[in-house]
């Protein structure tokens, strides 16, 4: 009976602890109430120098730390850029051959050159950094750095002094001509290439002081010494870009992170003998005038960013789109930014853990992973996509966006078969685009997370039209107000037209074989490549899978030798030229080692392309891309494919989300209440301890025989 | 039995060097420089000049094991083999593909793996052998047979099931503990609970049955007969007589695998989030970074074959008539 006592006073013991605290929680119990935004990444980011990182995954932490002179509105649709480092969006002014001023809207062809100058705000500064730090005598305090200064050096952290400085443009400048550095490998050093004046040359006199630098590796070269013709800094906060021609796009390529601002303090910092060796560098520690600053740099396991005590003026935007103020997003206009104080990013590689701490309130948000989708979201019986009753229960709230992305199967127009201009060709195409059931996959592989392209634009970008004007009529038909995919009839009767009836070759008799490459393995790829060649087999057509892996699918798109393949985009910016480059010629990826990934070449198209790029959006602009994209239709150089839906779940304790697919620093805008979140996460991890009693007493009860067998076999008595 | 060591260490580097050589030549069967530039640069907007100034930053534009543009001795030492595979041999690992240093990253990662593997194999060894000797002690009963039976079904079942259903219970069910995630010190420990309770698990029906094997090997020895004729309990006869002398296979496979819990759990690792040495390799072999690939390789030869020699060594230890010569 005292043993019951006992147990039951221990139980009561281990309860009473037990309610104090989850034991399931994996963060730390005194942050329970703090205003800490937790998320998690499932890669580790690979480069975090804005020079180099050009992946979605790494501007989660960059593009909040680092700042270039424009950034998109937060809540305004379509996208617009406003400033944030600079005063205002410059308009740029252009220019002649021969160096004449020409009128703001002159035409590109007359255009040489177009000069933009940003002008900074002043009193922004960057974060506490070590390589600002001063001694008494006002030299820097950690650079130069003696052999021996560094062996109790392991994290940024180790350094004891900081200090801070005005942001300047020559911090912008000097982030330019990083661009052409070929040690850097920046991504956009090509493209820039063509516009920024004098960049090609800057980069090759940099590698000509880097091959004779080889000698001493490591050494910190001043790229301050080498002159960018293009680019120059007027006056301590204001400098210039002049680049070739008109190319309107480049304002939103200066909204990207390539363009932010790195102290020339930090590199020299970074450059010093033994910081290498200890991964200290400019790649893994960053440096910048952003809302937050990275204080827990470990990419294997977390990562954490906490609020820059430096940060400038920044206000919650006060404008919208109409209906934004309804769903509660204009309820914190004109408030200062960032909400947040901290925001801890845990890495989590598999789906499962993450979407079980996501439910349990360990993460804040959540995409939806095609194992957790049934879980998470019902199909209505009006056909739309809602939360389950059982995450309703929880509060949870859902955002979807279409992306500004486009998934194709394309068709490589040099191969003899499916390529070409002829007009045997070109309805083979079109026969397979109706034959290729977009809206079946999206449905089977997407769970419905998608919409069937009509073009390459996605929705959202100038030049996508939706409905009936929208539509390709090469491969749906309008009927009861909506788009229908043409009936397999159609496409068998194209086949036919282009020579082959019923799938064989109409000379020959041969039966058409065709060739699919892809990369795909493993049990869902599949059954993705069994639909497609179920496809191809309601033409009667023989569908050759491919499969090669990602090195070998890479020589194949480079030297033209796959015949029809699959492939995506995701726009760096929001301008139909972002997408409709991926069908001009001068972009083939034979010979010119473009995005053209089909290496499709219509003259007219490539003309009209070569006319949209540089114009403003205009009407005549759009009339133009729907020319365009009248061509591309017509001669089908991909099967439209679809733009992506992204689902994102959040919390009740989130506030002011919308989804903006052109903005990366959107965590200053998000607000959460962790007292709401502290209670949830208490009610819904209570500790369940009866399996713990009930292992104990199994324990205890198979215990028993085995005692009472050693017993009887030792002593041969009964206990 | 120092002259024994240092033949052993002699012996180790030409099969480290064919280690290499064969780490080498797999890689570069399967992934050309090319390959690994256009991995490491992204997808998008990659140009001929890109890769080729990877190529030279990263020391990939050599020729791979002879270089006939070079005299003497430089035929073989400026090639890609030479540059990145030799300094191994000192232990310097260099930089990984993305310019990070793999020994000070090998060092940090190091401890999360152990924080595991040390744990789950001291854990386990225990409760196998106690395991063990009580099936033994009850060799032909109804205990020892459904204990069998246990350990079949245990070892039947795939590690994948272990981890998941874990989580599924233990966190997702009960909230005993973290689903993933580590921390550093103190802290970890909460994270180090169901993974070493999941390995632990995993492990006991095979250990099991095979020291179960090794136990019922010398029970029908002879001097166990003797010891029982002595008169001594059956406990005294498993614990003075048959342990001691089980421990010697035992110890072949206990003392090798130590130096390898360096390197952790691959599957383990990535489940649960711990920055190791396991999820270090395999996001290597995902993004093709040889440099952290050769270096995981050799590191893992080196471990083993001082796992070797240590067994050699403990053999000398538990077994007075062994002697290393």
């Amino acid at each position: 009976m005292g043993y019951m006592k006992a147990l039951a006073a221990g139980l009561m013991l281990m309860q009473s602890v037990l309610a104090l605290a989850a034991w399931n929680n994996p963060y730390p119990g005194v942050d329970a109430k703090k205003n800490i935004l937790y998320t998690a990444f499932a890669e580790r980011p690979k480069h975090l120098d804005p020079v180099r990182s050009y992946s979605s995954n790494e501007y989660a932490f960059i593009a909040q730390i680092y700042e270039p002179p424009f950034q998109y509105h937060y809540l305004k649709r379509p996208y617009q850029l406003e400033a944030l480092t600079a005063e205002t969006v410059p308009v740029p002014s252009y220019y002649d051959k021969h160096q004449r001023r020409l009128p703001e809207n002159a035409i590109a062809a007359q255009v040489a050159y177009s000069v933009y100058t940003i002008r900074l705000r002043q009193g922004i500064h960057y974060q506490p950094h070590p390589a600002f730090a001063k001694n008494k005598d006002g030299g820097f305090r950690y650079h130069p750095l003696g052999e021996s200064d560094l062996d109790d050096i392991n994290a940024l952290s180790d350094f004891r002094e900081s200090d801070t400085r005005e942001l300047i443009a020559a911090d912008y400048v000097y982030q330019i001509k990083r661009i052409a550095d070929p040690k850097l490998h920046s991504p956009i050093y090509s493209v820039m290439a063509e516009y920024i004046v004098g960049l090609r040359e800057l980069a090759d006199n940099i590698k000509q002081a880097r091959q004779q630098q080889k000698d001493s590796v490591g050494r910190y070269l001043d790229l301050n010494q080498f002159p960018l013709d293009g680019v120059s800094v007027i006056d301590r906060y204001t400098y210039e870009i002049k680049i070739k021609g008109k190319y309107p796009q480049f304002l939103y390529w200066m909204a990207m992170p390539f363009f932010a601002p790195i102290p020339q303090e930090a590199d020299i910092f970074f450059s010093q003998p033994g910081m290498k060796e200890k991964n200290l560098t400019l790649n893994w520690y960053t440096v910048g005038t952003g809302p937050y600053m990275l204080t827990v740099n470990d990419p294997n396991r977390k990562m954490v960013m906490e609020r820059n005590p430096h940060y400038h003026d920044d206000f919650y935007p006060s404008e919208g789109e109409p209906g934004d103020a309804d769903t509660g997003l204009l309820t914190d206009a004109g408030k200062r930014l960032p909400f947040i104080d901290k925001v801890v990013f845990s890495l989590e590689k598999e789906g499962i853990p993450y979407w079980n701490k996501f439910l349990q309130g360990y993460y804040d948000r959540s995409g939806i992973s095609a194992e957790s989708f049934d879980q998470a979201i019902k199909v209505s019986t009006g056909g739309d996509m809602e939360l389950t009753e059982d995450m309703r229960a929880k509060g949870i709230r859902l955002l979807t966006s279409v992306a500004a992305s486009t998934y194709y199967f394309g068709f490589n127009m040099l191969d003899p078969v499916v390529g070409g201009y002829s007009e045997r060709s070109r309805k083979l195409r079109q026969a397979i685009s109706i034959a290729l059931d977009f809206e079946e996959r999206i449905s089977i592989f997407l769970n419905g997370r998608g919409i069937p392209a009509q073009g390459p634009l996605p929705p959202g970008i100038f030049g996508y039209s939706s409905g009936q004007d929208g539509m390709n009529p090469y491969v749906y038909d309008w009927k009861q107000r909506r788009a229908q995919r043409k009936s397999i009839e159609d496409a068998r009767k194209l086949l036919e037209q282009a020579g082959y009836p019923n799938g064989r070759d109409a000379e020959t008799g041969k039966p058409l074989l065709l060739y699919f490459d892809t990369t795909g393995t493993g049990p869902e790829e599949k059954a993705k490549l069994d639909w497609m060649r179920k496809q191809f087999e309601k033409l009667n057509i023989e569908l050759v899978i491919r499969n090669t892996d990602y090195n070998r699918f890479q020589d194949k798109m480079q030297n033209g030798s796959a015949q029809m393949f699959e492939w995506g985009w995701n726009a760096d910016y929001p301008d139909p030229e972002n997408f409709l480059f991926l069908l001009y010629g001068g972009n083939k990826k034979v010979g010119n080692n473009g995005e053209n990934a089909s290496n499709y070449e219509n003259p007219e198209f490539d003309a009209l392309f070569r006319r949209m790029k540089d114009m403003d959006n205009t009407p005549e602009r759009f009339r133009i891309i729907d020319a365009m994209m009248e061509i591309a239709r017509r001669d089908a150089p991909w099967v439209w494919g679809f733009h992506p839906k992204q689902f994102t779940l959040q919390h009740q304790w989130m506030f002011n989300s919308k989804p903006n697919l052109m903005a990366n620093n959107t965590l200053k805008y998000a607000r959460l209440d962790p007292e709401v979140r502290a209670q949830h996460r208490e009610r819904w991890n209570q500790p369940v301890l009866w399996p713990i009693v009930l292992l104990l007493l199994l324990v205890v009860v198979s215990l028993v025989p085995v005692v009472i067998s050693y017993r009887r076999r030792e002593y041969g008595t009964k206990p | 039995m120092t002259a024994y060591i240092v033949r052993r260490i002699l012996y180790a580097i030409p099969i480290l060097l064919g280690v290499n050589i064969l780490t080498f030549a797999l890689f570069f069967v399967v992934n050309s420089p090319d390959d690994m530039a256009r991995v490491h640069l992204g997808v998008k907007r990659v140009t001929p000049e890109a890769i080729d100034n990877w190529k030279s930053e990263h020391g990939y534009d050599r020729p791979l094991l002879f270089n006939s543009k070079e005299a003497g001795l430089e035929k073989i030492t400026d090639t890609i083999f030479f540059q990145h595979s030799a300094r191994l041999f000192v232990f310097d690992f260099g930089q990984s593909d993305d310019g990070r240093d793999i020994g000070y990253d090998i060092s940090q990662r190091m401890w999360a793996s152990l924080a595991i593997a040390l744990p789950t194999f001291i854990v386990g060894v225990l409760i196998n052998i106690t395991f063990a000797l009580l099936l033994a002690f009850f060799r032909g009963s109804l205990f020892d047979i459904s204990g069998v039976i246990l350990c079949v079904i245990l070892m039947s079942i795939s590690g994948l099931f272990y981890i998941i259903g874990g989580q599924y219970l233990l966190s997702k069910l009960w909230h005993l503990v973290p689903i993933s995630g580590y921390d550093s010190g103190v802290n970890a420990l909460k994270f180090l609970v169901l993974p070493v309770i999941i390995g632990v698990i995993g492990g006991i029906g095979a250990g099991t049955r095979l020291y179960r094997t090794f136990y019922l090997e010398e029970i029908n020895k002879d001097y166990v007969r003797t010891a029982r004729a002595k008169g001594l309990s059956e406990l005294q006869v498993l614990f003075r007589h048959v342990l001691k002398n089980a421990m010697i296979p035992i110890l072949t496979g206990v003392v090798v695998v130590i130096p390898l819990l360096f390197i952790g759990s691959l599957i383990m690792e990535s489940f649960f989030g711990i920055p190791g040495l396991g999820s270090y390799t395999i996001d290597a072999i995902n993004s093709q970074d040889f440099a952290i690939v050769r270096a995981m390789v050799f590191l893992g030869s080196v471990l083993y074959i001082l796992g070797l020699v240590l067994t050699d060594i403990s053999y000398t230890l538990v077994d007075p008539r062994v002697r290393l010569n």
